[in-house]
């Protein structure tokens, strides 16, 4: 899950207060985001992203995935 | 009644490009210090913008360069204090500390205070022996050798290989890819500092620094890192964030707690991409970026003038981490007459 102290909001913006790395996300981001704030699992939030988008499973599966890795590259992750 | 102001003389008003600290360090006081205060600014030059900006100084004294020698710095200061009284000096560059450290006892017998390093730490953690002294209290720092000719660096080059960084005693550092380009850094810069020349391995990574302020007794009472996010061509942090890591809060501590340094102070710090944090420079004052102590919530130069005066200073528990500065150029309009003064005579 995302690390306590990172801050975000409903904007898209990140922001790593231990390396002062910023990034922007897309709206889609911003609420997986958002999720995971709200302590839901990665099974919880695929689901989510069924009902709240219109997108494929597999794709859903694969977009998340690819997100998931780039907060871990990104030293984002706990 | 009114209250007599507090007269605080400082140096370092060149705030170009690659600046003194000596104009943030007096927003800071100013705002911090909770009483009317009188700012002298002292000059090495007439150009200094710190000389002619609205509301920095209350008055500029032209002072002579630090190669004149302590004995002249002595008279100027006291002479200026026979006219403005002055209660605390804060100087501001590395090359003026040696000459205001073999005189801060005889300034005190005229009332004048500071708040800086003794001789020994101020050499500690001189460039020359930065690799020595990490070793000594446990701290990563890059290899270094230093050089008095030129015919030095390809050995040294060979030792550690492509990029290395050229470095001047007090001021400048070019990195370097060839034994061209450090040929021609070792002339540009011992040309401008003299020798000698400290060649250091070069280390990749991001550039974090860290303002700090120590009591004297081994304490860090103030401890900002920020991370640099725009870099002039000069290595120069033009625009920054505080960040919050344990770690660096702790290379500060190390850092008091080994020399018991008195006053302010800067850690260059490289962060590898393994997460080592090697200390790249040690500056013996504050750096130019110090306002920002102020936006995160450590007043760093009004709690050293406080020190100074001899009155207690708690050390700050909290700063705000995401607090950015970002540096700005202005043109300012001067009187000619403004100019002329302070040419001619020396004081506006």
């Amino acid at each position: 899950m995302i690390k306590k102290n990172i801050a975000t909001n409903e904007l898209g913006f990140v922001f790593n207060p231990s390396t002062g790395d910023s990034f922007t996300t897309n709206q889609i981001a911003a609420q997986i985001l958002q999720w995971m704030r709200e302590q839901h699992d990665i099974a919880e939030i695929k689901k989510r992203l069924l009902v709240h988008y219109e997108v494929a499973s597999s794709v859903a599966e694969k977009d998340l995935d690819d997100f998931i890795a780039s907060l871990k590259e990104f030293n984002l992750l706990a | 009644m009114k209250e007599n102001p507090l007269v605080i003389a400082v140096t370092g008003l060149n705030a170009i490009d690659s600046p003194g600290p000596g104009v943030a360090v007096i927003r800071a006081i100013r705002e911090g210090i909770g009483r009317p205060v009188r700012i002298i600014g002292l000059a090495y030059e007439n150009l200094e913008p710190g000389i002619y900006m609205d509301g920095i100084c209350d008055k500029t004294y032209l002072i002579s360069y630090p190669t004149a020698g302590e004995e002249k710095l002595f008279s100027t200061i006291n002479d200026i204090n026979t006219r403005e009284k002055i209660d605390v000096v804060i100087p501001n560059f590395d090359a003026e500390l040696p000459n205001f450290i073999r005189i801060e006892k005889r300034l005190l017998e005229i009332g004048v205070k500071m708040f800086i390093p003794t001789e020994e730490m101020f050499e500690a953690r001189d460039k020359q022996k930065l690799f020595a002294f990490g070793k000594q209290v446990g701290l990563l720092v890059p290899r270094d050798k230093v050089i008095y000719q030129i015919g030095e660096l390809s050995s040294v080059a060979e030792e550690f290989g492509y990029p290395l960084v050229v470095k001047g005693r007090f001021y400048e550092a070019t990195v370097a890819h060839t034994l061209e380009q450090a040929q021609k850094a070792f002339y540009k810069i011992s040309a401008k500092w003299g020798l000698p020349i400290i060649v250091q391995e070069f280390i990749q990574g991001t550039e974090i620094n860290i303002a700090a302020l120590g009591d004297g007794q081994g304490n860090a009472l103030s401890i900002i890192p920020m991370r640099k996010l725009y870099i002039t061509d000069k290595g120069k942090a033009w625009a920054g964030i505080t960040i919050e890591d344990e770690s660096l809060i702790e290379i500060a501590r190390q850092f008091m707690t080994a020399t018991k340094w008195r006053g302010g102070m800067e850690l260059e710090i490289m962060r590898t991409a393994k997460n080592e944090l090697y200390i790249m420079e040690i500056n013996p004052r504050f750096p130019a970026w110090i306002y920002l102590s102020v936006g995160a919530g450590q007043n760093q130069p009004a709690s050293l003038v406080k020190l100074a005066l001899g009155e207690k200073v708690l050390p700050f528990l909290n700063y705000d981490a995401g607090k950015l500065f970002i540096r700005y150029s202005w043109d300012m309009i001067v009187n000619v007459s403004d100019f002329q003064q302070f040419t001619a005579l020396g004081q506006l």
